[in-house]
Formats: C-alpha cells, sequence, structure tokens
C-alpha cells in the first residue's frame, strides 16, 4: 500500500479545495436545484422530475440545443481554419522574438471587457455601418449582418480567435523542426508537410484549441443575444428566458445539466482523441 | 499657587471642551439629520435623481433602487429578498393584484389621494389595485399606449396604423420584438378580434398562436430595454411589436425617425402604480412620496422621466404639464382636443387595459413564447 505523501498533498490541496467549493459543490446544487419546483414565485426545496420532464418534452428546448451544438462547432471549426494560416507564419516563418510580440498583442483584446468589443460590432456591422459603407463603395451590399447567425459567429470568433491562435501557435512552434526538414527533405510539398506532419505532431494542441473555442462559444450568452438578436435562442438564453418567466430556476437547471452533460462528453471524446496513440503496424 | 493651578486647569478644560465641541459638530449635525433610505423595487429610471432628486432634498431621503423588468421578476425580487428590503413598489397594474392576493401590501386611505382628480373614471377604480371588499393597495401613478412603433422614413403614419404591416414586404427581418409576451401575444389578439385581447377561449388562443407564428419570417430579434432602443435608433429594425410611445418618444426627443401609433384594431395600455410593502418599517415615508407622486409637480416628473415617458393621470398634472413643458405635452398627446389624446382613445374604446391571461396560465403565454422564438 502506498503511504501518502504530505509533503504532495500540501502543493495539491488548494486546488483540491478550490474544485471542491466552486465547482463540485455548485454542480451538485445546480443537478440538486433542477428537482426543485416553484411554487408562487418561491422554490420548494423538493426532489420532483417536473422540471425535466417538461423541458425534455419541449421541441423548442432541443431546437435551441442543435443550434447551439451546431453554432459552437461551426465557431470551433472556422476559428481553428482562419487562425491556422497565422499561427503556421508565426511558428516557422518568424523569429522567436517576433513571436513572442505577436503573442502579447494577441492577449491585448483580453484587456478589453468582451461585453464592449461586442458592442464594438454594432458600428461596424449595422447596415449603416463600416463594412457596408465600404462594400458599399464599389456597389454592393447593404448586407444584413446584425441579428443574424453570421453576427453570432462573428461574436463567437471575436471571443475565441485570439486564444485558438496562441494555441495553435506554441503547439506549432513546439513541433520538432527536424521532422519538417526531413519531410522537405524526402519532396513532400508543404501541403503533404502539413497534412503528414504537422497536423499528427500537434495533434493534442490543435484538438485542445478547437475544444477550448467550441465550449466558450457553447457557453457564451453575449454574442447570440446582442449581435444575433436571440434569434433564434441558443441554450445560454433559453436558460435566461425560463428564469425570467416565472423564476424557473429548476427548469434552468435541468438546460444546464444537459450542456454540462454535453461538454463533459464532448471533451471526454476530444481529449481521448488527442492522447489517443496511433496504433503500431 | 492652587488658584493658578485651578485657573490653568479651568482654562485648559474650557480649550478641550470648546476643542471638542468644534471637532465632533459636524458628526453630531450629521446624526440628527441622517439621511433616510428608501429601497424602491420598480422599473428602470423610477428612482433615478430626475424623478426622486426633488423629494430626496425636500425629506433627506435617499432612494436605493432595485430595478427589474418585467412582473414575474418583480414577484420574484419579492419573494427571495428577506421581509423588509423594499419599502415602495413600483408595478404594473395587472401584477398589483397579484401583490394584493399575496398580502404583500399595505392598505391605502384613498382620502389621502385627490381621486377626483383623475383624468379617467377607470383610473378610480383600476382592477387590481382594489380588492373586492373596496379596499384601496395600489395608487395608479402613470400609463402610456402601446401600438405600431414605427421608422417614418420608411412607413407612413397611415401604413401604420394596422397591426398588418408588421407582414409588409418592406419590413422582411426588420420587425423587433420586445422579449415579453404579454404585449405582442395581446396585441395579435387584438388582431384576431378579440375584444378583450387576454380573456380568450381556447380557439382564440390557438387562432393568436398561429397568427404569430406567421410573423416569425419577419422578425429580426428579440431585444430587452437596451437592444428595443438600439435596434430602432440605428435603423436595423424598422418596426417594433409590443411597444409604444415609452420608447419611441425618447428616440424622437433625439431626433431619430420613429414614432408610435395606435393602430385601428386598438391599443394596449400599460398602467404603472405605487404600493408600499407591508413589511416596510418607513412607511410613513413612502406613503408621503405616494402622494408626493399625485401632486401636479410629481405627475409632470413622471410624463417626463427620463427612462422611458408615460401620461399624466390627473388633470392638475396634465395642466401643469402643459405649463412647464408644452412642447412634450403636444408631442405625447396630452392635450384636450388632441385626436391623439390618450384619454380620448380611451373614450373611443380604442384600449384594452393589460393584463395577465384569463383563460390560460401566464405559464402557457410563457411557453408558446419560448416556442415562437425558436420557430
Amino acid at each position: 500500500m502506498r503511504r501518502l505523501n504530505l509533503y504532495a498533498l500540501t502543493f495539491r490541496l488548494p486546488i483540491i479545495i478550490w474544485q471542491t467549493l466552486f465547482f463540485i459543490g455548485p454542480l451538485i446544487f445546480v443537478v440538486a436545484m433542477s428537482f426543485f419546483v416553484v411554487r408562487n414565485f418561491q422554490m420548494v426545496e423538493t426532489f420532483e422530475f417536473d422540471s425535466w420532464k417538461r423541458m425534455l418534452s419541449r421541441d423548442f428546448v432541443w431546437d435551441a440545443y442543435v443550434y447551439t451544438v451546431l453554432m459552437a462547432g461551426s465557431a470551433a471549426i472556422l476559428a481553428s481554419l482562419i487562425a491556422f494560416p497565422a499561427a503556421y507564419c508565426l511558428a516557422f516563418q518568424t523569429s522567436a522574438r517576433t513571436r513572442q510580440i505577436a503573442i502579447l498583442l494577441l492577449i491585448i483584446p483580453f484587456f478589453t471587457s468582451y461585453l464592449v468589443r461586442t458592442f464594438s460590432w454594432y458600428t461596424i456591422l449595422a447596415e449603416a455601418g463600416v463594412l457596408n459603407g465600404a462594400v458599399g463603395l464599389v456597389g454592393l451590399g447593404p448586407y444584413t449582418l446584425l441579428n443574424t447567425y453570421v453576427g453570432t459567429l462573428i461574436g463567437y470568433l471575436t471571443l475565441v480567435m485570439p486564444l485558438v491562435l496562441i494555441l495553435q501557435t506554441v503547439t506549432m512552434a513546439n513541433i520538432d523542426d527536424r521532422l519538417i526538414q526531413a519531410a522537405r527533405n524526402l519532396g513532400c510539398s508543404p501541403a503533404r508537410t502539413i497534412w503528414t506532419v504537422i497536423l499528427p505532431a500537434g495533434k493534442t494542441g490543435f484538438v485542445i484549441a478547437a475544444l477550448f473555442a467550441f465550449i466558450l462559444s457553447f457557453g457564451d450568452f453575449v454574442a447570440p443575444f446582442y449581435l444575433g438578436g436571440s434569434n433564434p435562442p441558443t441554450l445560454p438564453i433559453l436558460i435566461i428566458d425560463t428564469t425570467k418567466a416565472g423564476q424557473q430556476w429548476p427548469r434552468a437547471a435541468v438546460v444546464a445539466v444537459i450542456m454540462m452533460v454535453t461538454l463533459f462528453v464532448i471533451a471526454f471524446s476530444a481529449i481521448m482523441y488527442a492522447y489517443r496513440k496511433r496504433a503500431s503496424r | 499657587m492652587s488658584d493658578t493651578k485651578f485657573m490653568q486647569t479651568k482654562r485648559g478644560f474650557l480649550k478641550t471642551g470648546l476643542a471638542s465641541v468644534a471637532l465632533t459638530t459636524p458628526f453630531v449635525n450629521r446624526a440628527w439629520a441622517q439621511t433616510v433610505e428608501l429601497t424602491m423595487l420598480g422599473w428602470y429610471g423610477t428612482a433615478e435623481p430626475d424623478m426622486v432628486g426633488e423629494f430626496e432634498e425636500a425629506n433627506n431621503v435617499k432612494f436605493v433602487p432595485k430595478y427589474y423588468a418585467g412582473g414575474d421578476n418583480m414577484l420574484a425580487a419579492l419573494a427571495q429578498n428577506p421581509p423588509g428590503t423594499f419599502d415602495i413598489i413600483h408595478t404594473d397594474a395587472e401584477y398589483a393584484k397579484l401583490l394584493v392576493a399575496n398580502d404583500l401590501v399595505l392598505e391605502l386611505d384613498p382620502n389621502d389621494y385627490a381621486f377626483d382628480d383623475l383624468l379617467h373614471d377607470d383610473f378610480k377604480s383600476f382592477a387590481g389595485h382594489w380588492d373586492d371588499s373596496g379596499k384601496l393597495y395600489s395608487l395608479i401613478t402613470r400609463f402610456g399606449h402601446l401600438g405600431v412603433s414605427y421608422n417614418k422614413d420608411v412607413l407612413t403614419a397611415e401604413e401604420a396604423a394596422s397591426y398588418e404591416v408588421f407582414w409588409d414586404e418592406r419590413l422582411t427581418g426588420k420587425v423587433g420584438h420586445f422579449d415579453w409576451h404579454l404585449p405582442t401575444l395581446g396585441q395579435m389578439s387584438l388582431l384576431m378580434g378579440n375584444a378583450s385581447p387576454f380573456d380568450i377561449g381556447e380557439d382564440a388562443w390557438k387562432a393568436v398562436q398561429e397568427k404569430t407564428l406567421s410573423l416569425k419570417p419577419q422578425v429580426g430579434g428579440y431585444f430587452d430595454f437596451g437592444g428595443t432602443f438600439a435596434g430602432l435608433k440605428n435603423g436595423e429594425m424598422l418596426a417594433m411589436v409590443g411597444i409604444g410611445d415609452w420608447v419611441t418618444g425618447i428616440l424622437e426627443r433625439d431626433g431619430a425617425p420613429v414614432s408610435s401609433v395606435v393602430p385601428k384594431e386598438g391599443g394596449i395600455q400599460w398602467t404603472e402604480s405605487y404600493s408600499i410593502a407591508k413589511t416596510s418599517e418607513k412607511a410613513d415615508l413612502a406613503l408621503k412620496y405616494l402622494a408626493y407622486t399625485m401632486s401636479p409637480e410629481g405627475q409632470v416628473k413622471t410624463a417626463q422621466m427620463l427612462g422611458y415617458p408615460g401620461h399624466c393621470v390627473t388633470k392638475a398634472g396634465r395642466a401643469l404639464l402643459n405649463e412647464v413643458d408644452a412642447a412634450e405635452a403636444q408631442r405625447s398627446g396630452q392635450v384636450d382636443g388632441d385626436p391623439r389624446d390618450p384619454i380620448t382613445l380611451i373614450n373611443e374604446g380604442r384600449i384594452s387595459y393589460r393584463d395577465i391571461p384569463v383563460q390560460q396560465t401566464l405559464e402557457d403565454w410563457n411557453d408558446f413564447w419560448s416556442e415562437y422564438k425558436n420557430a
């Protein structure tokens, strides 16, 4: 039997306590709350399946679920694809100094509130905004971008793009340069080098970056509400709607639990895939 | 020796005493004149300085606002906060009856207020403000009408004079909703010809749902307070369902080309009132504020409220508004003889008072609203 290592435990204890207090505790409470009921606008602690039955039997909940998964998935894929060329360039075609400055610049957007950054898109995306003004100069538009799924996606990308770009850059910067040189010496084209060397070598980092993009977009309220006009609503908007409508916190808790289970399944699958080793021949 | 010592001591004593008095006087003054806090649960803007500043100054009071949007949230705030948290409750009439039903508010004395001065007889016995035994619990303070709100660059007042305009192809993707089921579904109910839009049977309710769902392709978004203002102001939304002059009035003041009209199918009236929480420990002061809101000066403030404008409920209030702010009185139609006069509209039978659903539950309407948003 292994002896308890007090020294190691001392360092692990703070994070264990933190996670217990601020993650596991609230998680248990949210699950428990989904079995409570609301009577006269007051939550009654009980164990009933009313909220589960009601929410799971409503089509609009599943419509919102599918829409949210699709939108968050699209944001993760788009962010990964758009960030990749820039990350490739920063990782392989710039000096370490330039890379450091670029990463610093990528962190700067996080200094300002995400809400403020989202609102700034109003002036850019509006029909009388900067973007339509620019395309109008060549006789195009105006295009409706606000209050559409395009607006929501732009908001999601505003949130996740810097993070995905940083993670991809760090991932590629850590790939052994000799592998890439070997591929090129053996006659690989740049595209094939990316496909057969860089993507497999950096798989873990790329998957984690996309996973973060998915998680952040999946739970985001701001972009679909302010840039998407809640049309249609995503699951976070549904949570807000549910609490506004008669203070139905137990029903909102059901949606929250569904979201957490979804994220857990997707994160677990993604991490399993990211760390899965290639089968030996 | 002893005298000298005594004199020194006496001098020292006097010095110390005077210094102490000088130093502590400000604190003593503050203690005597300590500001009393009145906590108000209300719609946004009701406890801002433009509304309560004058009363605060005159009575050494400080209002502490707790704002909500939608009557459900107001009831929840009351249910979820400890007794005594709120002193004054500002609410919509349809929810005032729930305050009375839940025994949350103090009985008021009708003799304290000039009910004879109210602009309309309906206001004197407004449903929900009185209980079945004729006791008063809620004091009417202001009202407004909901209809078609539109962009004047795109629609004329004549075109906007029917709810059918929301289906106009020029408005595809440009019709916005204030994200609350009661006003929109009430308007759809009026469009379907229901004289009592909130008291409808199952068939009529089904027809309202179908008509509302048919509007979905026109809808550009569902907005909160801020989004509603922004959507109309920046032209992203060319028409709005479920709002009225309480939004476009502010934008008009800023020069935006928007307006509201009560259409031929009729409008919905929002009616706001004040009640005093049963658990308030400052009921006397709260009563004083209620009296102030009914005074001509208080009524003018409610009409001019920066948060969102409303109409005066007393004749004296309207008269003073016409005297001190004729432009606002004209703009909002609060002028005797004006065809847009809100009192005239009520008298012509074109206005229905907003209510909670009578034959369905609030939950039914809420559920449909969620379904509609996801359609």
